[in-house]
């Protein structure tokens, strides 16, 4: 096979040979060369396969606009499909295949859908597959599904590994006062002109080098342009796409770090996702030439001009030898120019008849003619080519290659990502940039400037607005007009020539054909949204960065209608494909959320704790003895608390400082229950609803002193509660003097209940007076010092209905507490206790949590009345009795056992009267355990009409789900010690 | 109307597709008619075809102010499942899934409902027990519904996150029958089979005003001219209470916030399942499109907004949420990303219902869950505009619930309009 | 990215603030009818355009504020503390 590398030409390494895998075969290319360029080098036409028809791919482009050459790069975990061979810079051992394709692109069984193409015009698969063919007979989706299997095999590009990504991925961040997109003369200029008046600049780059089009150039050196952008102190990111601008002008930033170098660095990110937060945002990035529609344009060999000549004077290779270009425009005559210099034969068809060219006739141009037709299939072996667009004398041209150049597109799409418009230019064939009143300038052939000078002129008026919108200069400046070729572009979108069974294309990797257009316009899919779904048009990887313009002008011709009238989809980000990982960054496995621990969280762990998820923290679950299962240990560690002693880490409960003169009114006002009578040296539960009258969270309020509250709140509601009560103190209530602090870090805490928890304590504090039953009553609280002199608050408070003590200490001296009240315990026949158990001990005395309060419930439903003040009114009073909230056949707070007392049951049981197991039931089971106090199954939940209603009925529990079903008793919620005996103790 | 069904396909195909016509017409407005549908997405449009089809009221109008399913009908992520717990929601998206399952047929247009599961990630003994409650409530109404052990769960999707989560992954509540379809095709195969019937679909027909008459709505203001409609029913989703307002009616129980949907590149079949799990504040859906595209979403973004598109925190949140349990997607790339404007309401439950004016219908409030109700929003819609009181299902679904304590809250997230996601 | 220009803190980006509500809702007294506060939860003007609005420092300053913000562009044209006193301390150091 013979290279098409040519000496003397290109800016590749020769020195430095690099060698690559192409289908299980090795090949070698230069430091430099994107393996399209080495592929192309290598004489390798076909590099993939098209989505639908299978059709043969080449390689279309010199970059991001590619949608002809994708390819699977990498193997294993490694595997990435849908890689645009055009960007991709090649490095030593790179191993590249081609997709969608059996048993490979050059031969692929799937071909036969190219002849069957006839079949699979747009939409087709919206007509049919639906029931049995021919006449699409039956009903529901089974059929489809059973096509859909087969469609979906068919469908996709590459396939993915499947396997857990093994490289990282970082987030980074920057600040700049303008950030200049696009090294290109006119991006390079803006950046320069900032910097020299002293803004602080990044230019983002998403090649490897700098100098946007001009690496086309055979006589382009960037290094001294690097030079100067260095010296100036400007940030220069290059190989680092932006792909989104979002609001307040961030930019969305991609650095590909690692993709261009084979070693895989665990240290080294592969990618990093910047966030720019700049103060103008300055785009010069460049335009894209479009092709032609026309019969067989899609053959492997077609390629855009300018993408030849960034082939040929770039990575030194010769992409044909017979090369026919067909324009409409001047942008041609310099690469025709170089590449029959560089020894090709080549031929330039122009449309237009009527225009003025330099050249040095080292090539044929023929005026008013245009290609029409290629022959071949893998390869093109000839073009037929007409004079003017209604195909009348035809003429074949031998050739191997066939460069199309239909104009250039503006790259507005970021500008687009602000849902600006771009308007359509007439004389110039493109959609151009509208103005924005955001800090956004467009410059460059971006906005639609040809030659170099005016594209500098541009960038350096971009800057200038910049600094007059910043309020930095109040300068005049202006844009250079749009075009600046000599003779005006004549507009060349599509050469139609009937013949059955070929196809011209206008979106090559979606397939989308010129019928295509033509029958979604038949049937009425005219806007060009509709266009897009229908036809699917724009919608592949590319995001039609070629073929869009193409589309439109097509619809905008059945229409009878102006380009301008028919308008352009819009475009969304990012601007090429954004790798998941990438957007993702460090926050992956375990470090998706962050991890809450208690400050004992390593000596419960150390004491045999097993953890629990609940939100973000992590607790302690059961303390299992050796060989005890969950059920084991938790039965155990609830007895030991009911008979002895036992410590719970309740540190994870949402604490807040409550502080002020008007505290008592503030906290009187959320609470539902009084709290104006509660004295100093008191705490009470309370319950706060919401301002629809449900009831948000519970826990309980400390008065310390006059003027100063320790409240606590549930775990999962604490930051709610926080924000709420700040929310409060700052948008209604401003009046109230009160302060309020999160010091939910700051206080370690553990209940220590049972009949033995005061002897307990009583070997822990400093002085064992202060905790009598006298000093320190039934919801007294103290502060007082633990052994050792660390200070503490200590409070009377039960939730297992046991005699039991929270006690709080500073953070820090949380492990030395737990030691202290562990020995101790310990001499007591004590246990540790973890959720399980604690959830065991409370469902026995119908305490309620979360599981009940599910907020759909009110202070009735919860069997806490008692709890609902009369005498003021407080958040929610006004709303919590309104309407059916306040019927009396509201499900209502009740016990359960299951009738049979050895029968288990689950919480997310439904309870059904005998006869009516359907739909609603009558209520249901929120939270279950065994009770080993009452030696069964127990169960807490809601019942319609409460306790009274059922209480000597037999009642259904079902759990389709679980495949159970049981019969239940319905008891009071309080199971054991209704009176509260043991806590006053 | 030539019949969508294979022997067309194949006549032609041989024909060069020629004996296609337009799949609706493109009518001048006429100057009145009975019933005129403000909204031309999928509500509205299911709205007119059940009108014509159910209740055979075919003078019909829907006014789209861009081009049919513009709005969220395109802006989703296509999911389709029924697994609501609240009394009349339930009955209502079941009977919504049982439309879809057999809507292809229905309008002759392959809307390509596909039944492939919608599998709910469970992370916690009691985020199992809670969702048992929903899955039972859905088998005790006859709707499919089961649990998926660990053994299953791993058999079924191999490539989850087993190992490594930060939140262990322990079971999955499934739903057979859900699954997802091709969103553009609905609101195109309504609108054939409406304007079939005879419907007008008046497209690039903004609505600018109201004149009323003795209580009533006499006549729509649009750009393209004045029409008449003796029932008028609004179904703009996101855009209600710019409606509303114009109809000078003052404050409704719903805001505008976005949520943005997200499509990667195309792969070959990585996923069969519709996969959801919330966990940790996050909230995440993903499945596999047809054509081959990762289709996934999150939470909105959080504050109000009218804008169809989304900023970059929420993206991030998404991917995070999307590597936590697919640690593969990884090296997939993100092709698009924006956004639709959803009318969340203060329950998170929809309003289909009358108004304060009598010629007046409301159809609004589908916070995320608009897509998979099309079918039996267009039915129950159409039921109350023809009969003039609501069906059993939706007796509650309407403006006046909040002050009688009817909160059709399924999420337990109280009156704040952007938990309801 | 919304930028929000906290008062105490400078220019941040939204994701540190969390958002409230229609900062324009009068909140009835507590001992209010069910139907002035049914009105005050659950109905909203829902604004398609510039709208007071309240967001939560809440991964800074803490501090609530008012943000007059277009609920169209996401343009923000102004922003202070909610609470009175603050505000006042806010003008004072201008």
């Amino acid at each position: 096979m013979k290279t098409r590398r040519i000496d003397n030409y290109g800016k590749i390494n020769r020195d430095k040979i690099l060698s690559f895998r192409w289908d299980k075969k090795n090949y070698k290319g230069f430091e430099g060369d994107t393996l399209a360029s080495a592929l192309l080098a290598n004489n390798i036409g076909i590099v993939g396969r098209s989505f639908k028809y299978h059709r043969p791919r080449g390689i279309f482009s010199s970059g991001v606009e590619e949608s002809g050459a994708l390819v699977t790069i990498g193997s294993k975990d490694r595997r990435d499909p849908n890689v645009r061979a055009t960007t991709q810079e090649l490095y030593n051992g790179l191993e590249a295949s081609g997709q969608n394709a059996f048993p490979n692109v050059n031969f692929d069984l799937a071909g036969i859908n190219n002849y069957l193409g006839r079949f699979f015009a747009a939409g087709f698969y919206y007509k049919t597959f639906m029931g049995i063919p021919p006449l699409e007979w039956g009903k529901g989706t089974a059929i489809w599904m059973f096509f859909e299997k087969f469609i979906r095999k068919a469908a996709g590009m590459g396939s993915a590994s499947g396997l857990p990504d093994p490289d990282t991925y970082e987030h980074a961040h920057d600040f700049c006062d303008l950030i200049v997109v696009g090294s290109g003369p006119a991006g390079v200029a803006a950046a320069i002109e900032a910097a020299e008046k002293k803004l602080d600049v990044i230019l983002v780059e998403q090649d490897s080098l700098i100098g946007g089009n001009q690496l086309a150039e055979n006589d382009f050196d960037n290094s001294q342009i690097k030079n100067q952008l260095e010296n100036l102190g400007i940030k220069i990111m290059t190989r680092t796409t932006a792909f989104g601008l979002y609001d307040n002008c961030v930019v969305g930033l991609l650095e590909r770090v690692t993709d261009h170098i084979s070693a895989s660095n665990v240290n080294i990110p592969r990618q990093r996702f910047w966030t720019i937060r700049a103060k103008h945002i300055i785009v010069g990035a460049g335009a894209i030439e479009r092709h032609i529609a026309f019969n067989n344009n899609d053959i492997p060999g077609v390629m855009t001009v300018n993408a030849s000549k960034h082939y040929l004077n770039r990575y030194g290779v010769l992409t044909g030898k017979r090369i026919v270009i067909a324009t409409n425009n001047d942008s041609v005559y310099e690469t025709a120019h170089q590449l029959s210099e560089a020894g090709a034969n080549v031929t330039v068809l122009d449309s237009r008849t009527n225009f003025e060219i330099e050249t040095n006739k080292s090539f044929e141009i023929r005026k008013g003619y245009v290609p029409y037709n290629i022959n071949g299939s893998k390869k093109i072996n000839s073009l037929d080519i007409s004079k003017s667009v209604t195909i009348n004398k035809s003429e074949t041209i031998n050739c191997d290659q066939v460069l199309l150049s239909g104009g250039w597109s503006p790259a507005v799409h970021l500008l687009s990502h602000r849902g600006v418009k771009p308007k359509w230019d007439y004389n110039n064939a493109c959609f151009l940039p509208s103005d924005t009143k955001e800090n956004i300038t467009m410059v460059g052939s971006s906005r639609g400037l040809w030659n170099k000078n005016d594209c500098i002129a541009s960038g350096i008026a971009g800057t200038t607005d910049a600094l007059n919108r910043l309020g930095i200069s109040k300068t005049n400046y202006f844009f250079p007009k749009p075009g600046g070729w000599k003779n005006p572009i004549q507009p060349l979108y599509e050469v139609k020539y009937k013949k059955s069974r070929s196809k011209s294309f206008v979106d090559y990797q979606h397939d989308v054909t010129t019928d295509d257009v033509r029958l979604a316009h038949r049937e009425g899919f005219i806007s060009v949204e509709h266009l897009k779904r229908y036809t699917t048009l724009g919608m592949a990887n590319d995001q039609g960065k070629m073929g869009n313009i193409i589309g439109l002008s097509l619809m905008a011709e059945l229409l009878n209608k102006e380009i301008s009238e028919v308008g352009t989809t819009v475009f969304r980000p990012p601007y090429t494909p954004v790798s998941i990982g990438a957007l993702s960054g460090r926050n992956v496995g375990k470090h998706f959320r962050p991890l809450r621990v208690t400050p004992m969280h390593q000596w419960n762990i150390d004491h045999g704790a097993k953890m629990i998820e609940v939100g973000l923290y992590q607790r302690p679950w059961y303390y299992p003895k050796e060989n005890e299962t969950l059920s084991d240990s938790y039965i155990r560690e609830a007895s030991t608390v009911r008979k002895t002693v036992g410590i719970c880490d309740v540190t994870s409960l949402g604490k807040i400082a409550i502080q002020g003169p008007d505290s008592t009114e503030f906290l009187n006002r959320i609470y539902s229950n009084g709290f104006s009578k509660l004295q100093v040296g008191k705490a009470r539960y309370g319950i706060m609803l919401r301002d629809d009258g449900i009831v948000m969270d519970d826990g309980t309020s400390w008065r310390l002193a006059e003027n100063e509250y320790f409240m606590t709140t549930s775990t999962g509601e604490a930051a709610k509660v926080m924000s709420w009560l700040e929310e409060l103190l700052q948008t209604r209530w401003t009046d109230l003097n009160v302060n309020v602090t999160s010091v939910s870090e700051q206080w370690a805490g553990v209940s220590i209940a049972g009949p033995k928890s005061r002897e307990v304590l009583n070997n822990c504090v400093d002085d064992s007076l202060v905790i009598t039953n006298n000093n320190l009553p039934f919801m007294g609280v103290t502060s007082t010092f633990l052994k050792g002199n660390i200070p503490c608050r200590i409070a009377r408070i039960s939730f297992s209905g046991e005699l039991a003590f929270e006690v709080y200490v500073k953070s820090d001296f949380a492990n030395t507490m737990m030691d202290l009240l562990w020995e101790n315990a310990k001499k007591y026949d004590g246990c540790l206790y973890g959720l399980e158990a604690l959830g065991a001990l409370r469902v026995e005395k119908g305490h309620v949590t979360a599981a009940e309060l599910d907020g759909r419930v009110t202070i009735d439903d919860a069997g806490l009345s008692k709890m609902a003040s009369t005498k003021k009114s407080y958040i929610g009073s006004a709303m919590r009795k309104r309407g059916v909230l306040k019927n009396n056949d509201r499900e209502i707070l009740v016990g359960f056992f299951p009738t049979n007392l050895k029968e288990t049951f689950n919480a997310g049981t439904i309870v059904c009267e005998k006869n009516n197991i359907k739909g609603q039931g009558i209520g249901r089971i929120t939270s279950v355990t065994y009770s080993p106090e009452l030696g069964h199954w127990i169960g807490i939940g809601f019942v319609k009409g409460g306790l009274d209603k059922w209480k000597d009925t037999t009642l259904v529990g079902a759990d389709p789900v679980r495949n159970k079903q049981m019969n239940l008793k319905v008891v009071s919620p309080h199971m054991i010690d209704p009176k509260g005996e043991r806590m006053y103790a | 109307m030539t019949k969508f069904n294979a022997w067309n396909v194949i006549k032609n195909g041989l024909n060069g597709q020629s004996y296609w016509t337009r799949q609706w017409r493109d009518p001048e407005p006429k100057s009145s008619y009975d019933v005129v549908i403000i909204g031309g997405g999928l509500h509205g449009l299911a709205t007119a075809y059940y009108l014509a089809k159910n209740h055979n009221i075919k003078n019909v109008a829907v006014l789209e102010k861009g081009w049919i399913g513009g709005g969220n009908a395109g802006r989703n992520t296509t999911i389709v499942r029924s697994n609501y717990m609240m009394p009349g929601n339930h009955e209502f998206y079941e009977h919504s899934l049982k439309l879809w399952e057999n809507l292809s047929h229905e309008l002759n247009y392959n809307v390509m409902f596909s039944q492939r599961a919608h599998v709910s990630l469970f992370h916690s003994p009691g985020a199992k027990d809670s969702v048992s409650r929903i899955y039972n409530i859905m088998r005790l109404h006859g709707t499919d519904a089961e649990l998926w052990d660990l053994k299953t769960l791993k058999k079924k999707i191999p490539h989850l996150n087993y190992h490594n989560s930060r939140f262990p992954i322990l079971g999955a509540a499934v739903q057979k029958r859900a699954g997802n379809a091709r969103h553009d095709a609905v609101a195109w195969g309504y609108a054939r089979a409406a304007d079939t019937l005879g419907v007008d679909i008046l497209q690039n027909c903004e609505v600018t005003g109201f004149t009323r008459k003795n209580g009533n709505i006499e006549s729509i203001q649009t750009s393209r001219g004045i029409i008449k409609g003796k029932k008028i029913g609004f179904a703009v989703a996101g855009n209600t209470s710019v409606l509303w307002q114009m109809a000078e009616l003052g404050n409704l129980p719903i805001e505008s916030h976005k949520l943005q949907a997200f499509v990667s590149e195309a792969v070959k079949p990585l996923l069969d399942q519709v996969v959801v799990y919330g966990v940790g504040g996050a909230h995440f859906y993903i499945s596999q499109s047809d054509k081959g595209s990762m289709v996934f979403g999150g939470d909105l973004d959080w504050y109000k907004s009218y804008a169809q598109r989304g900023n970059l925190p929420m993206v991030q949140d998404v991917a995070e949420a999307a590597m936590a349990i697919f640690p593969s997607l990884g090296r997939i790339r993100l092709l698009r990303h924006w956004a639709g404007v959803m009318d969340m309401t203060m329950d998170g439950s929809f309003f289909i219902c009358k108004t304060p004016i009598s010629n007046l219908y409301l159809n609004a409030g589908w916070n995320y869950g608009g897509f998979k109700a099309s079918p039996a929003s267009g039915w129950y819609f159409a039921d109350l505009i023809a009969n003039e009181s609501p069906h059993n299902y939706v007796q509650n679904h309407n403006l006046e619930r909040f002050e009688k304590g009817i909160n059709i809250d399924e999420r337990g997230a109280g009156p704040d309009p952007k938990l309801h996601g | 990215m919304i930028r929000i220009n906290c008062p105490y803190c400078g220019e941040r980006d939204h994701s540190e603030f969390s958002y409230g509500g229609d900062a324009t809702i009068n909140y009835p007294s507590l001992d209010a009818s069910e139907k002035e506060w049914t009105e005050a939860i659950f109905f909203r003007k829902n604004i398609k355009g510039f709208q007071f609005e309240t967001w939560h420092h809440s991964n800074g300053c803490r501090m609530w504020l008012v943000v007059e913000r277009s609920t169209v562009t996401h343009e923000i044209k102004s922003v202070k503390p909610s609470h009175p006193d603050l505000q006042k301390i806010v003008e004072n150091n201008k």
